[in-house]
């Protein structure tokens, strides 16, 4: 297939390298180092998309982020992406993309009837239209503009793709690789800082690339490749193409998005396919560029009308034509640099120039080449439907109002130049106020907020000398600061042609009768009339405007449109500018795929996996886990077609039965050491521990200020200054926090040391009425018998010869002891229990069985230590001291905490002894009670006691202590269930503990 | 992402740390009897300035002191770090 538009002589792109691709299922080919929208234009396919609104034609308006028009849903590797640039995705071998917003084609649109409809759809609509009768909202209107909206469609499969995350650290960073930016890292970079210089192209230079100039004693693109070169031979440069800094943050933070394998067909083995940096900047230089600004005329939308820089672009880089008979319309002398290219390449422009009588170096050159230029000339509207066919011109009066001798003429592109604007996003993200700049008509950065600098065009300097000269020494300046090295380059000298002034005018009147839709912003479709109507209505701050309008918002954030609406706003409320000021611009600069936000963090590593040394034993019995914390901690270990009910059941059992051994080494654990550490521990837990002799343990509760339970657990003196205590698994790390608060902040007087140690050792509970028999026989030379070890004593004992702890602490309130050994002999200490343990029937026991046997024995867990709990409702008021100051003591003789009818933990077992309560269940009085029915209490945990064969719960109640023996209901709205039930003691099993202590 | 200098271990970005809230709050002596009032405003009320405020900041995945900081709410300017133990004027 030949590619009519691609000029021969011109361009960067690889010649000797073919890339096919296809573009809405039809094959078409380009070179190596083509964007989407080049390998498009050389195979003059101009019509890409339908716009948003009226879903009129759409073509390419830019070269860059910029680009409003070509979004396009790209299907590489198997996965969707939608909102990809057409001008920016580089062409790989077997690419497929498609258009979005149309169906069903992009040349035969359905949707395309409301650019008929268009009364329907003013500025505000969906305000105003659709709104009656309201019973169409849900079935008709809201469905039918839920398919119109947005650019093409997510995919709802996982991203296979791989994405990363990277910090970096620099003495300054520089966004943008053109020649302010080139310039300013190649001379901070020979002072000795260490630079990061990011790209968003692939291609280093910026206007470099596509400009006419000197530098030195070399082209702009010679110098560039040199500077270049060099920067990325130097080891304190960081140089990155294809990486786009899209948001300044707090503290001088700036992230990007390097895309490293986009342009690939597949990403590469341990490569991921973007990388997001965290780069934290001493200094920044911003030097983002600044982007060319449309001119307004009628059907100014029409495929075939762009920027003149972009008609540029794509010649000098990509050796593309945008056309043959082209038009160029323009306000300053960009506009003829485009036109000087064209002839150079053999095609005849014409240029349209809006001012009168300009003289510069360009236009007597634009002159003496033969290119035909009509002054005082302007567009009054493109013709044509899918793409440009001719265009009415008419004379401009020099007070800008009249237009004469309409005239048509044929072309098949209008290169439009309504001057520049700098790019100042980074700036005002950072918190730098800009000021509006008369001479360029655009807003600039004024004072700087962080440590920021601006730049080159993107702080309005828009010749190369200044832009050079300004960089060499922002570049050594900001350096300096932090190397001190006093390293200056010499600045070189610059040859480029010089230009005149751009005129003061971007929107062309309507002539008389037409009624022309001119537009503001392409993406949304917001045209002059649209603002016209919203400031009609009442809508003066620029920010309302931009919200009913929707001028600037979507995916391209009105980078060609923000100044043009600005100016309408001005011109209709007689203001200017600076009066009327510009929207807030805010991170991110460019879309910014979602995945490369999320990075790694997705699924398992979302957060750690934390496993106990006995892991894989616990795999190979069959156990299932379960998520605890971070932790994973077997659920039952299943035999045969088990059930969890089953097994936790008969798990359970044989703990009340024989014995039974549970993995404990999640359990918080945490060494408190130091002199003063009895008195912290007196001022932590609600209970007294001065007098807890060495080799005991004790039971404690400990309260945050507001008086609520915090956390629960035993603390053993090991010595005379050394305390090993337990914490549940989920509060461990909240814990230490709150013991280091008040030993760093509170009471620093305290000699006391606290660290983690949960990690440390591996614990496993050893339960039932055989556990003593178990440890006589693990620990032969240790006297274990009850005399030896009493209830809540401590010991330490060899487990065939490896060092363990034996605390005698019971959770399931069975006879238990806990053991600990050192991490690493975990599994050998439990593969000994297991072993050992057979003759007394020993079973593992998992969470579940572990939660039967503490809530038939009423000892309160997360569940009831819910944050919402002070001691008395989780029976807990014996371990609160009535003789001494604690955290939080202060707080439990508030009144809501002493009221009479005080919530309190109960048992609740279901009247027919079968059905199962649901947790979270309400207690009711009368369950046929008018709603809101006045509720006791809920249901905090329920199991299957294994001691009597029937459902039994825990519940918090009002007044619970008196509810006892009472008949009430269970009543669970969500799973409809309705449930008679008796109120018995929490201690539904043992009451009198008289097991732990046998 | 705020760039903290923890006075024990150097500048650190924000997500090393936990924060802790008002810095000036002082906790009332054990044993010392005060009125619901007194403990209330301890417990609960917290003032929260736009501008300056002096905080606490816990290097949590760091050296795992407490430490004071003071910050512009609105700015988030830092202008000083703190030991938990050093005296503020």
């Amino acid at each position: 297939m030949s590619q009519d538009f691609r000029l021969d002589k011109i361009g960067m792109v690889n010649r000797n390298k073919k890339i096919s691709f296809t573009f809405n299922g039809k094959k078409y080919f380009g070179y190596e180092g083509d964007t989407i929208a080049s390998a498009l234009i050389a195979n003059g396919v101009h019509l890409v998309g339908r716009s948003f609104k009226y879903h009129r034609p759409r073509g390419f308006f830019g070269v860059g982020v910029d680009e409003p028009y070509a979004i396009l849903q790209l299907e590489r590797n198997n996965e969707r992406d939608p909102n990809i640039r057409a001008t920016e995705q580089e062409i790989f071998e077997g690419l497929e993309v498609k258009s979005v917003n149309c169906w069903p084609s992009v040349n035969f649109d359905i949707g395309a009837i409301n650019n008929f409809l268009k009364m329907f759809f003013p500025a505000g609509f969906y305000y105003k239209t659709f709104m009656w009768p309201p019973s169409f909202w849900y079935k008709i209107y809201e469905p039918f503009i839920r398919m119109a909206a947005g650019f093409g469609e997510a995919s709802t499969k996982h991203d296979k793709e791989r994405y990363e995350h990277k910090y970096e650290y620099c003495d300054l960073l520089i966004t943008g690789s053109g020649p302010s930016g080139l310039a300013s890292a190649y001379a901070a970079a020979k002072n000795g800082a260490r630079v990061i210089l990011a790209e968003d192209k692939p291609r280093y230079g910026g206007s470099l690339l596509t400009s006419d100039v000197n530098i030195g004693n070399q082209t702009g693109t010679e110098w560039s490749e040199k500077i270049i070169t060099e920067l990325k031979s130097m080891s304190n440069v960081i140089v990155k193409n294809r990486s786009q800094v899209f948001g300044y943050y707090d503290h001088n933070m700036l992230v990007m998005s390097e895309r490293i394998s986009d342009h690939l067909p597949k990403t590469q083995k341990y490569l991921p396919k973007q990388r997001l940096w965290y780069i934290r900047a001493k200094e920044v230089l911003i030097s983002s560029g600044s982007i060319e600004r449309p001119l307004v005329f009628g059907n100014n939308d029409t495929p075939g009308v762009m920027l003149s820089s972009a008609a540029k672009e794509y010649m000098k880089v990509y050796g593309v034509l945008v056309g043959k008979k082209p038009l160029i319309f323009t306000n300053n002398d960009s506009g003829y640099e485009t036109a000087i290219e064209f002839k150079k390449n053999g095609v005849n422009p014409l240029i349209l120039d809006t001012r009168k009588e300009p003289s510069s170096d360009i236009i007597s050159e634009a002159k003496n080449l033969g290119i035909e230029i009509k002054f005082s000339h302007v567009v009054v509207a493109a013709k044509g439907y899918k793409k440009v066919k001719s265009a009415d011109i008419a004379k401009i009066s020099d007070n800008k109002k009249e237009l004469s001798n309409i005239e048509n003429i044929e072309c098949d592109c209008i290169c439009v130049s309504g001057f520049w604007t700098p790019s100042i996003h980074l700036a005002s993200q950072s918190g730098n106020k800009s000021e509006f700049n008369e001479k360029i008509d655009a807003f600039i950065p004024k004072k700087s907020k962080q440590n920021e600098n601006t730049i080159g065009s993107a702080n309005g300097k828009f010749t190369l000398e200044e832009t050079i000269n300004e960089a060499f020494d922002k570049g050594y300046e900001v350096s300096n600061k932090i190397t001190e090295n006093n390293n200056k380059v010499s600045i070189p000298t610059v040859v480029e042609k010089k230009s005149s002034e751009h005129d003061k005018f971007w929107c062309v009147p309507l002539p008389k009768g037409k009624s022309y839709k001119r537009f503001l912003d392409f993406q949304n479709d917001v045209a002059v009339t649209d603002i016209e109507l919203a400031l009609r209505e009442g809508f003066r701050s620029i920010e309302h405007v931009k919200r009913y309008t929707t001028l600037g918002m979507a995916t391209d954030q009105g980078k060609t449109s923000n100044l043009n609406g600005l100016q309408l706003v001005s011109d209709i409320e007689n203001k200017v500018v600076p009066q009327v000021g510009h929207t807030t611009f805010r991170p991110p600069y460019t879309p910014v795929t979602i995945g490369a936000i999320v990075g790694r963090e997705v699924g398992k590593h979302s957060k750690p996996t934390r496993k106990s040394p006995m892991h894989e034993w616990h795999k190979k019995n069959n156990a299932v886990f379960v998520d605890a914390g971070v932790w994973l901690r077997p659920r039952y270990y299943k035999q045969g077609n088990e059930t969890l009910f089953e097994a936790s059941k008969r798990e359970a059992k044989n703990v009340r039965k024989n014995v039974g051994v549970c993995d404990v080494t999640t359990l918080g654990k945490i060494d408190v050491k130091g002199p003063d550490a009895a008195e912290f521990l007196n001022r932590v837990y609600t209970n007294a521990w001065l007098k807890l002799p060495v080799g005991k343990a004790r039971y404690g509760v400990m309260l945050r200020e507001d008086g609520i339970v915090m956390d629960d657990g035993t603390t053993t003196r090991i010595s005379e200054n050394h305390y090993h205590m337990t914490t549940t698994t989920a509060q461990a790390a909240n814990v230490l926090s709150h013991l280091e608060y008040y030993l760093q902040l509170v009471w620093p007087e305290l000699n006391v040391n606290v660290v983690s140690t949960t990690e440390q050792w591996a614990g496993a509970a050893i339960a039932g009425p055989n556990s003593r028999a178990l440890l006589m026989k693990l620990f032969p030379n240790t006297d274990v018998s009850n005399e030896g070890l009493p209830f809540m004593g401590y010991k330490e004992a060899d487990l065939f010869s490896i060092p363990a702890k034996i605390y005698r602490i019971s959770f399931s309130g069975e006879l238990a002891y806990e053991v600990n050994v050192e991490s690493d002999y975990g599994n050998f200490m439990w593969e000994k229990i297991i072993e050992v343990g057979k003759e007394f029937q020993i079973q593992p026991y998992g969470t579940e069985a572990l939660s039967t046997l503490r809530i038939e024995m009423g000892h309160v867990a997360g569940s009831e230590l819910d944050g919402r709990t002070i001691p008395h409702d989780a029976s807990l008021e014996g371990l609160v001291s009535k003789k001494k100051d604690f955290i939080g003591k202060r707080s439990l003789s508030r009144s809501a905490f002493t009221k009479p009818d005080r919530e309190k933990i109960v048992g609740v077992v279901p009247l027919d002894k079968t059905t199962s309560i649901p947790e979270g269940s309400y207690i009711v009085k009368d369950p046929k009670a008018k709603l809101p029915n006045p509720k006791l209490g809920h249901v905090s945990a329920s199991c299957w006691s294994v001691e009597y064969d029937n459902p039994f719960s825990l519940a918090i109640i009002k007044d619970g202590k008196n509810m006892i023996g009472q008949k009430l209901f269970a009543m669970s709205p969500l799973q409809n269930k309705t449930i008679p039930v008796e109120i018995v003691s929490s201690h539904y099993v043992d009451p009198e503990g008289k097991r732990v202590r046998a | 992402m705020l760039y903290i200098f923890c006075p024990h271990c150097g500048s650190r970005s924000q997500n090393e740390f936990a924060y802790g809230g008002d810095a000036t709050v002082k906790r009332p002596d054990l044993n010392n009897e005060i009125s619901d009032q007194e403990w209330n405003n301890f417990v609960y009320l917290r003032k929260s300035p736009r501008g300056k405020h002096l905080e606490l900041w816990h290097h949590i995945s760091g050296c795992r002191q407490w430490i004071k900081v003071e910050r512009d709410t609105s700015t988030h300017e830092i202008f000083k770090t703190y030991k938990a133990d050093e005296l503020i004027e």
